[in-house]
């Protein structure tokens, strides 16, 4: 490891520190409905979208209602997402002519179970890409049906995380809010205005934007070049900002159109933390107490720089098989040792290793570098990240509620140790809440060991359609301890609504297409029911005021605690799958062993 | 009898349990042993999930074996020790329960002796006495009790006064007073009158009078599961169907893991079974509900009966206290504490008089008089029959008592009273006698002024005297985030002057019933919790508003009714013990929910390796406890895992020991025994019951 990739991190986190409040103000103002100063700029349009679609500003919903309304959007957004990619080719904006007779060879079909799944996919935040952008979506699908769930679903978290702050803040209250209010300013007042900043500075940078079709250029060797091209600027920013990941390539931000310089690589990763670290502080402003914000800061930031540590550490070593083999694998002037395989020279291993940890932190999943390329250590990082439940800083709202699922797990196990019915802000954690965080904790946990599970040993029949004949475990590039990582991968990310993948699994079958679908699905919205209701229920209490005898939930002691729950919360849930993954990998890697392309005899 | 002990009113116990058994008395342990065997019960053991899935484990475990015994298996050795250990784990579990429903049971027990069936003398129309069985009594029937009766049920006396022995409720043998009218109205069943005769109403129908719940009560057969509890189930039964997931879906992966490694086999169904009953929060799902039943069973201990356990876990959660000033802050009665006196007499003539004067009063006031010359004078009681002494008692129209003697007519009493006597006998008052006595009053005390004959001698300083030590556990309550209010009758005044003194947060002077229900539920719509305590009818609105309403067994039915516990001893102090063992019962529970997730962690660093070590030797490096074969491994896992159980049992059973401290510093100091020991404990532990088990070549 270097000085120079310390400074880069660094770099990256006095930067979000420094953000943190200044945003995490405008949001408070903005939720509370207590004017912000874009409202002379906005609120006209804001006004003009509750006229268009009849929403009534001062009228809160129950949390059942405001649950209903969130799962009517969703499924109708998502019904209009798989329209419009399954009658692309009858649709405009389609240079290449996807999706019609004359499409250009290589072009691939749009088959209903991908569309299905990507539909899911962008619905749920997730942008798990079975598909390869540049060859399956046409503009206007890019456009009207994905880049605009970058909006959506991020607001729709956004939505979800304030509801559940409600719910703390509020007391003897029945509603938490308005959906479709918090939905429409989330998009108008955040995500757009930082998406439009956030595109225009990296087109400075050359992420490029316009409506050409496939550019044909000829090497520098004389080889022929397809270039795709397209509107990247407009939806990369939100990609990041909405903890999207969905690339606008198949290379995702590897791609020189989408991540040009190490400056655009650093403001793509800065705009995944920007949001989620912001709320913490909203959510400290809304509870009256910011110091109560901050311990939920620190107990990222600890568990944000453990992964990195992890993973830069590793990468940086590299294989010590190469190094055996008298490949230079020090860091010096010239060269960046380590593990290079799947990592972009411009950005080097220090922000290639940060990228992977911030990505994964987040439920973002737009990655520079190949996860899959990584290290066993260096990659196992990425996929607890993404089992813990994504709550290190975490996806747009989705982080704040799920770091806050696990506060009130960890407040109930050890807040009974101060001899009182655990209180998490005043409000007293009991048979409802504990209910809710256990079913989703049960659902997460459930989604993703079953299918991934079913995937490690199921057969397909010879004439099945459903995928390929035989093992399930034929759709993975490798085998071995690695290729458990890589099923396991996939089904965590769908679950996680990370999006990012592994890769190395041949997903776009009708199989894997609707497992991770339903995944997905689950993963999202059996995760934000119970949190809502658990939002309901709070709201409805009492405040207890705090006394020398209320649990601190604002110290080093509780921070350190909350870190505890969800590293063992998680470490115990997956720790077998785990070390049959990973850690034997790399155990084995240690000892000089290596799984490539293993065929599987038992199996045929 | 439920516990012999010295009691009086005054008592301040420091935080400890009297114990009448010892908490392994063998007679409990006999019949618990028993029981638990009894609890296997799958009806029973549907109740406990966590205990229910261990069950369920040790039975299939149980068929591998039978399996394996006649179809000859290699580890059958293997198989049955682990079916012999997770049927142990499940009997432990078991035995803990029973342990703690054990000692409630064997006071039932001995509570039902003293249910011996009386006979009752009712009275008919017109004065007509019939005998009839004591169950035959309804509500409002009235009967006659004379010395030497058991009184057949509860009720109310409606004529008369008698001395009861109530020792067989309340294990307490001095006799109490019984009258008509007023607070002391009520009776309970199967108390016994030693002296006069009274007439009784009767209040309960049988099978509903205060000894029949309490033997319901202690024996735990309406004993339902408290709200923490329920919700620490939910927790640890979801834990447990994570861990079902876990453990269920590594048989996938590690039958890919064989065929890609193309070594070894996957782990059979005795060892997931292991790896699952010791992952699952077993420690904590065996010891819950005996937690619950020995937090009650020790709120019995110190003579409170509480109505349910909801009401005990009500106790920890309280915010604010309120505690009557009389005999629970102050000793309840007014003390000497100085002697003032006017200008030109000597502080030493004063307290002469004062003690003459005192001398044949036997008011707790007087005595203290005496008392307080004898310490600070020396001044001994006399024999003053010799000297023709003439006593002169209180009474409301003087408002003055004394004597006369030697021609002298000494005479303590009410200022203006006094004044009254020294003009009549010709004397002048000073002026300093009104301010004195301004300056007592003002500061809480009650002046008395001495007078002998013409002359004003001076004032005595009567003071409502603060129990010892209140100060430190009002500090204590503080600490732990209780804050205390004083309830009073007496001015504002005097009421601040006490608050002040016995270091109480806040006081509610010149209360009237109305008042003190105001108080609790303006401090319950803050959102805080309030313990009470209460004895007269008066109370009973109030103890049944309060969230935790103590009422005294000295009240009247009504309040006993009302509030949700009852102190057999009638001491309102005992209000703190109670918050004592509410938090203390919710802290064990914390404390073992913690250290039994922690210890998962080395579970898995003996169960993995242990599973895979054919399949991927390298996996070799994760027993850092170098256990000396995968069998050992899993087995000694499995068989801490059932001792720490047993091993608990006390700890469950006593509670976590607790001192006052603020919830950072508890916190602070429970995790790091309870969570950073509960990951270490088991390092050593499962690593010396492998080295046992290689010694005895077991496996």
């Amino acid at each position: 490891m270097t000085a120079n990739g310390w400074l880069q991190i660094a770099v990256f986190f006095l930067v979000i520190l420094a953000l943190t409040k200044p945003l995490g103000i405008f949001m408070e103002k903005l939720f509370e409905g207590r004017g912000t100063r874009l409202d002379p700029l906005l609120r006209p349009i804001e006004r003009g979208i509750y006229r268009f679609c009849g929403i009534r500003e001062d009228r809160e919903q129950r949390w059942t209602e405001y649950a209903i309304s969130l799962l009517v959007f969703s499924a109708v957004t998502l019904l209009v997402t798989y329209l419009i990619q399954r009658l692309q080719g009858w649709l405009p904006l389609n240079p290449q002519g996807l999706g019609t007779a004359h499409a250009a060879q290589g072009a691939a079909a749009m088959t209903p179970d991908l569309a299905f799944n990507t539909a899911v996919s962008f619905t749920t935040n997730t942008n798990w890409q079975s598909y390869v952008p540049e060859t399956t979506m046409s503009y206007l699908t890019q456009m009207l049906a994905l880049a605009t769930h970058n909006f959506f679903s991020a607001a729709a978290g956004i939505a979800v995380a304030i509801a559940l702050v409600r719910g703390f803040a509020r007391h003897s209250a029945e509603a938490i809010g308005n959906f479709w209010v918090d939905l429409v300013r989330a998009t108008v007042y955040v995500l757009l205005p930082l998406s439009v900043a956030g595109a225009l500075l990296l087109v400075s940078q050359g992420v490029i934007q316009n409506f050409h079709g496939y550019t044909a250029a000829t090497t520098l060797e004389g080889g022929a070049q397809t270039i795709a091209q397209g509107p990247v600027a407009s939806q990369e920013a939100v990609k990041m900002l909405g903890t999207n990941g969905g690339g606008f390539f198949n290379a995702n931000s590897a791609h020189p159109f989408e991540n040009p310089t190490p400056l655009s690589n650093l403001l793509e990763t800065l705009f995944i933390f920007l949001i989620p670290a912001g709320l913490t502080y909203t959510f400290g402003r809304m509870v009256k107490d910011t110091r109560q914000g901050w311990a939920l800061f620190a107990a990222m930031s600890v568990l944000f720089f453990a992964g990195v540590l992890v993973t830069y550490a590793s990468e940086q070593a590299g294989n010590p098989m190469l190094a055996g083999l008298g490949v230079q694998s020090q860091a010096s002037a010239s060269q960046p040792g380590g593990n290079m395989e799947g990592k972009e020279a411009r950005f080097g291993i220090p922000a290639s290793a940060l990228f992977a940890v911030v990505t994964t932190d987040a439920s973002c999943g737009a990655v520079n570098s190949m996860h899959d390329s990584f290290t066993p250590l260096g990659g196992l990082v990425p996929l607890i990240n993404i089992e813990l439940g994504e709550v290190i800083f975490g996806g747009v709202g989705a982080g704040l509620y799920g770091m806050l699922m696990f506060a009130i797990l960890a407040v109930f196990i050890a807040g009974l140790m101060v001899g009182r019915t655990p209180e998490y802000l005043g409000k007293k954690i009991e048979q409802k809440e504990v209910k809710m965080v256990m079913l989703a904790v049960l659902t997460l946990a459930a989604s993703i060991l079953l299918f991934s599970g079913a995937g490690a040993i199921i057969q397909f029949a010879k004439n099945s359609w459903v995928n390929p004949p035989g093992p399930a475990v034929a759709n993975l590039n490798n085998g071995g301890p690695h290729g458990l990582s890589e099923i396991l991968y996939a089904y965590s990310s769908g679950t996680g609504n990370n999006g990012s993948a592994f890769a190395g699994l041949n997903a776009n079958t009708p199989w894997f297409n609707t497992t991770i679908a339903v995944a997905m699905w689950v993963g999202r919205f059996l995760m934000i029911i119970p949190l809502l209701a658990v939002a309901g229920s709070l709201a409805r209490k009492k405040v207890v005021p705090a006394s020398a005898g209320t649990l601190p939930t604002h110290g080093s002691l509780f921070v350190g605690l909350l870190v505890a729950v969800v590293v063992i919360v998680g470490a115990l849930t997956f720790f077998p799958a785990l070390a049959l993954g990973p850690l034997v990998e790399h155990l084995l890697m240690q000892q000089h062993k290596l799984f490539s392309m293993v065929m599987f005899g038992w199996w045929s | 009898m439920i516990v012999t002990q010295e009691s009086s009113p005054v008592t301040l116990m420091p935080l400890k349990r009297r114990r009448a058994r010892p908490l392994f008395d063998p007679p409990i342990v006999r019949r618990a042993v028993r029981d638990s065997f009894a609890k296997l019960n799958p009806a029973h053991m549907l109740k406990n999930p966590v205990m229910f899935v261990v069950e369920v484990g040790a039975a299939l475990t149980t068929g591998l074996a039978v399996r394996d015994a006649f179809g000859g298996a290699a580890d059958l050795v293997f198989t049955l020790q682990i079916t012999l250990w997770l049927w142990f784990t499940v009997l432990f579990a078991n035995l803990a329960e029973a342990m703690a429903e054990g000692r409630g049971k064997a006071q039932a027990d001995t509570l039902r002796k003293t249910k011996t069936e009386t006979v009752a003398r009712r009275c008919k129309s017109g004065n007509r006495v019939e005998e009839v069985a004591a169950s035959q009594l309804r509500q409002g029937d009235v009967v006659i009790c004379e010395a030497g009766n058991l009184i057949p049920g509860d009720g109310d006396v409606i004529e008369g006064i008698a001395s009861v022995d109530e020792s067989a409720i309340t294990g307490e043998s001095a006799p109490v007073i019984r009258e008509s009218g007023g607070d002391r109205s009520a009776v309970t069943g199967g108390t016994k009158v030693l002296s006069d005769c009274i007439r009784v109403r009767i209040t309960s129908n049988p099978g509903e009078t205060f000894l029949d719940r309490m033997i319901a009560l202690v024996e735990g057969a309406q004993r339902q599961k408290t709200p923490n509890e329920i919700a620490l189930n939910i927790v640890i039964a979801g834990l447990t169907l994570v861990f079902l997931l876990a453990v269920v879906t590594l048989l996938p992966f590690a039958q890919y893991s064989v065929a890609s490694a193309g070594a070894g086999r996957a782990p059979s169904v005795t060892v997931l079974v292991s790896l699952l009953v010791c992952l699952i929060p077993t420690t904590i799902g065996g010891l819950l509900s005996a937690i619950g039943i020995a937090g009650m069973d020790r709120v019995m201990q110190h003579n409170v009966l509480a109505m349910s356990g909801k009401a005990v876990e009500a106790a920890g959660d309280v915010n604010t206290l309120l505690l009557d000033k009389t005999g629970t802050i102050t000793m309840g009665n007014r003390q000497a504490v100085e002697f003032i006196p006017v200008d030109g007499i000597e502080e030493a003539e004063l307290a002469d008089a004062a003690q003459l004067s005192s001398l044949a009063d036997e008011t707790p006031e007087g005595r203290s008089i005496v008392v307080l010359a004898k310490e600070k004078y020396r001044l001994r009681g006399r024999e003053v029959a010799e000297h023709e002494a003439h006593f002169i008692a209180f009474s409301a129209q003087t408002r003055m008592s004394g004597v006369d003697l030697d021609h002298r007519s000494v005479r303590k009493g009410a200022t203006e009273s006094v004044a009254e006597f020294v003009r009549g006998n010709g004397g002048i008052i000073p002026r300093e006698l009104v301010e004195i006595s301004d300056r007592i009053s003002n500061s809480g005390g009650t002046p008395l002024a001495v007078a002998d004959g013409p002359r004003v001698l001076g004032v005595i300083h009567l003071k409502d005297v603060v129990k010892g030590g209140m100060r430190e556990r009002f500090d204590h309550l503080r600490a732990m985030g209780i804050r205390t209010v004083m309830i009073t009758g007496d001015n504002p005044l005097t009421a601040a002057a006490i608050a002040a003194e016995a270091g109480v947060d806040d006081f509610l002077a010149q209360a009237t019933p109305r008042d003190k229900m105001d108080l609790i539920k303006k401090e319950q719509a803050g959102g805080r919790l309030v313990a009470m305590t209460g004895d007269g009818t008066n109370d009973a609105p109030a103890l049944a508003q309060a969230d935790v309403g103590l009422a005294m067994n000295t009240g009247t039915m009504a309040a006993k009714e009302a509030g949700n516990m009852v102190d057999l001893d009638s001491n309102p102090t005992k209000l703190i013990e109670v918050v004592a063992i509410g938090k203390q019962l919710l802290m064990t529970r914390g404390a073992l929910t913690t250290f039994s997730i922690a210890n998962d962690v080395a579970k898995y660093f003996a169960i993995l390796p242990a599973m895979f070590m054919v399949t991927y030797p390298v996996l070799g490096k994760l027993n850092i406890m170098g256990l000396h074969s995968p069998e050992s491994a899993i087995l000694a896992s499995v068989i801490f895992n059932a001792l720490i159980i047993i091993a608990l049992v006390p700890l469950a059973l006593r509670g976590v020991s607790y001192r006052p401290m603020n919830a950072a510093a508890l916190l602070g100091r429970n995790l790091l025994v309870y969570g950073v020991g509960g990951i270490i404990a088991p390092f050593p532990g499962i690593w010396l019951i492998d080295r046992l088990l290689g010694l005895l070549h077991l496996a």
